[in-house]
């Protein structure tokens, strides 16, 4: 069968069972996008690189499946760099694809040409420079292979416009990817020395991490930590891998965690953690980082075990897998009267809970952002899928909005990506449309991503936008305020549009709130409306995230307001 | 923590930018490489990296955690406190003036150096070596004055162990 490499593209996405594309066209993919009139892939328009990417990601997050995207040449796969980078920190599956000049100008510095393999290198889980129409087929298939399988994370394929309009008699590719071999099966006997820890520990803490999303192992995991009677917490990635409302839940970890999961991550004497990689917010200070705990660590990354903090008992495998094997393991033991052999414990992690709860005043005057997310926590049930910007919005809304399931919180966790939530969310209203979604954004990040509205608008995705407004670039201002003297430098944003005049001016629906009586009527109206809603909360401009722990500092020494 | 040399000997893919995936991988994480050498075995699909390089015991197990990592890398060998053949070409241009020319001969007598090159006032030498003994014929040849040098980087090869 001849087919052009255009074709083949085609053919091959449908085969992987894609169904919807973010992109952008460009002199050196209008072959591609020729072919796409030809097959039932929707195609999204965005208005900026940079979103699809971002929506790609997001669309793989609510859907648990890859996300895609497409640009052209240069300038377009330059613009989809931060979407990469951000995707790689956070292990998010997405496969994109760039334009690139025909083989025969490649080197020339020829017009809209870039090296996009070589600079995104370092970023992508593994990129391609399809330089024959013969590989096209291989190298996409492999592409989407390599992006879910394993630690996921994003694949570059980059095409010359030669190899997508070349004709060639195609053959079913076979994928020649010789040593890579990711381990999903734990080792046994490892786990049953996990299984005589737990039975050991008389102060032990579970911390879950974005890979137990990833492995869509939620279910296990929190049937592991129901057998076990561990209290638990999570990183940022990891919010939603277990339910808030439940008892075990101690909040999130970190820098902007809550006091009693630091306080215990600071006592406990055995840490299993699943799916997370120690990022340096989460640790603090590494050396004073769970000092008195044997420290177990299951990930299906080799690299990210014993990279940043010391491991009693490394555990490679896939979560889902482990915590499986875990699980049957654990019904063969009799573990005894869990709760009443753990009542010491939780009884120090109560009394931690009563000395800093997640707390603020909300007083008549002025809006507490901390308000608004519990608001819109209440109104909507706790289920929407949330995305978040970059900075006090993001910390606010992991700390307020307790999440009780998968998939359902979205953000750029590793990279911290200003400008991610509004295209995040538009992917994931597209994966999901019968589901809400709602933005979570301050009024710095959301002014790096804002022409995303049209696409939203233009693609009939409706996604709500919770603006918290402090006119400031708050969590670099906060920072300033605790440890520069209260020099704010250049962070006061005091000039910016009228959001509810630029939500009307895209087709969006803008409301604003300035005093907190209105906040419930501005998020029932908002939320109620079937379309794109840009809700704006005027709110109390120094308001700061606490607790905190100061960069550098162990993670038990936070300061509480 | 003190830092040792390790040698390792890597099997990539041969594939165009495997190099540059490498030594980016290297630059990007802040790893050291002493020297780097790299052809085709006698396998056309594969290629055969050794790399001397630095660093904690921790360092080294995420340098050979991250390589194995990459996609083209097919196998991470670590020679280091194993049986191996480790050798290394050097070509050294000294200042040969008449009356230090025996004394160079001498040298490259002692050091199975092989004179490559010979001008009025220098020679080549070519040696064939491993690195301490690289190391003690260049202390010795100092002295007379080094113009150039150009060096492989090692290569290595585990020993087979011997049946019975």
């Amino acid at each position: 069968m001849k087919l052009k490499g255009a074709q083949i593209l085609m053919k091959v996405l449908q085969e992987e069972g894609v169904d919807t594309i973010f992109g952008y066209p460009g002199g050196a993919v209008i072959d591609i996008y020729d072919e796409f009139s030809k097959t039932d892939i929707t195609h999204i328009l965005v208005r900026h690189e940079q979103g699809a990417v971002h929506a790609a990601d997001g669309y793989a997050r609510a859907k648990g499946t890859v996300g895609v995207c497409l640009v052209t040449s240069g300038p377009g796969a330059t613009n989809t760099v931060t979407g990469i980078a951000s995707a790689y920190m956070d292990s998010i599956p997405i496969v994109v694809f760039t334009g690139q000049v025909p083989t025969s100008l490649i080197g020339n510095d020829a017009f809209q040409e870039v090296d996009i393999v070589g600079i995104t290198r370092p970023c992508t889980k593994h990129n391609y420079l399809v330089k024959r129409t013969e590989d096209l087929g291989r190298i996409v298939k492999e592409a989407f292979h390599l992006a879910r399988s394993g630690r996921p994370g994003p694949v570059l394929v980059d095409i010359p416009k030669d190899v997508s309009n070349g004709v060639i008699e195609y053959e079913e590719p076979t994928l020649k990817l010789n040593s890579y071999q990711p381990v999903y099966e734990p080792d046994i006997k490892s786990l049953e020395k996990l299984v005589a820890l737990i039975k050991e520990a008389k102060k032990p803490l579970v911390l879950g991490g974005g890979g137990i999303i990833l492995s869509n192992a939620a279910k296990e995991f929190t049937e592991f930590i129901n057998k076990t009677q561990i209290p638990v917490t999570t990183s940022l990635m990891g919010l939603g891998a277990f339910p808030a409302p439940d008892p075990l839940w101690l909040g999130m970890i970190g820098m902007h965690g809550t006091y009693r999961a630091n306080m215990t991550t600071g006592e406990c004497d055995l840490m299993i953690t699943v799916g997370a990689r120690f990022d340096d917010r989460v640790t603090g200070k590494t050396d004073q980082f769970a000092r008195q705990a044997k420290i177990v660590q299951i990930d299906i990354d080799p690299t990210s075990i014993q990279k940043n903090i010391p491991v009693t008992l490394p555990i490679v495998g896939d979560c889902k897998k482990t915590l499986a094997h875990l699980n049957n393991l654990l019904d063969k033991e009799d573990l005894g009267d869990l709760k009443a052999k753990r009542a010491k414990w939780f009884e120090q992690i109560d009394t931690w809970k009563e000395k800093a709860r997640l707390s603020y005043e909300q007083k008549e005057d002025v809006i507490k952002p901390q308000y608004v997310i519990e608001k819109l926590y209440e109104l909507t049930k706790g289920e929407a899928i949330i995305t978040t910007e970059v900075g006090q919005n993001q910390m606010w809304a992991a700390q307020y909005y307790h999440l009780k399931q998968p998939n359902h919180f979205i953000t750029s966790g590793g990279l911290g990506v200003m400008g991610f939530g509004l295209p995040a969310a538009i992917g994931a209203k597209a994966a999901c449309p019968d589901q809400m979604v709602v933005d979570i954004a301050g009024d710095g990040s959301i002014q790096m991503n804002i022409q995303e509205l049209a696409t939203a608008i233009q693609f009939c995705l409706p996604v709500k936008i919770v603006l918290l407004n402090n006119q400031y670039l708050g969590m670099v201002r906060q920072w300033q305020e605790l440890f520069y003297e209260k020099r704010y430098a250049c962070t006061a944003m005091e000039y910016a549009p009228d959001f509810v005049k630029l939500a009307e001016a895209y087709g969006a629906v803008g409301l604003r709130a300035t005093k907190p009586e209105e906040v419930e009527s501005v998020l029932s109206e908002g939320l109620s409306n079937p379309g794109t809603v840009i809700m704006e909360f005027v709110v109390s401009r120094e308001e700061g995230v606490y607790p905190m722990v100061p960069a550098g500092a162990a993670i038990t020494e936070m300061l509480l307001v | 923590m003190t830092e040792e040399k390790y040698i390792l000997s890597i099997l990539v893919d041969n594939e165009p930018a495997v190099l540059s995936r490498i030594t980016g991988l290297f630059s990007g994480r802040g790893y050291n490489i002493d020297s780097l050498s790299v052809a085709q075995t006698h396998d056309p699909l594969v290629s055969r990296v050794t790399m001397l390089t630095r660093g904690t015991e921790p360092i080294l197990d995420q340098i050979k955690k991250q390589l194995n990592k990459l996609i083209n890398v097919r196998e991470v060998i670590d020679l280091t406190g194993m049986e191996y053949v480790q050798r290394e070409l050097a070509l050294i241009k000294v200042t040969a003036e008449p009356e230090r020319r025996a004394e160079i001969l001498r040298i490259v007598d002692i050091f199975r150096c092989q004179v490559v090159d010979v001008g009025p006032a220098h020679y080549t030498l070519a040696v064939m070596a491993d690195e301490g003994k690289l190391t003690a014929l260049m202390k010795l040849l100092k002295p007379m004055g080094i113009k150039e040098v150009a060096r492989t980087g090692s290569v290595a090869l585990s020993r087979e162990t011997c049946p019975g």
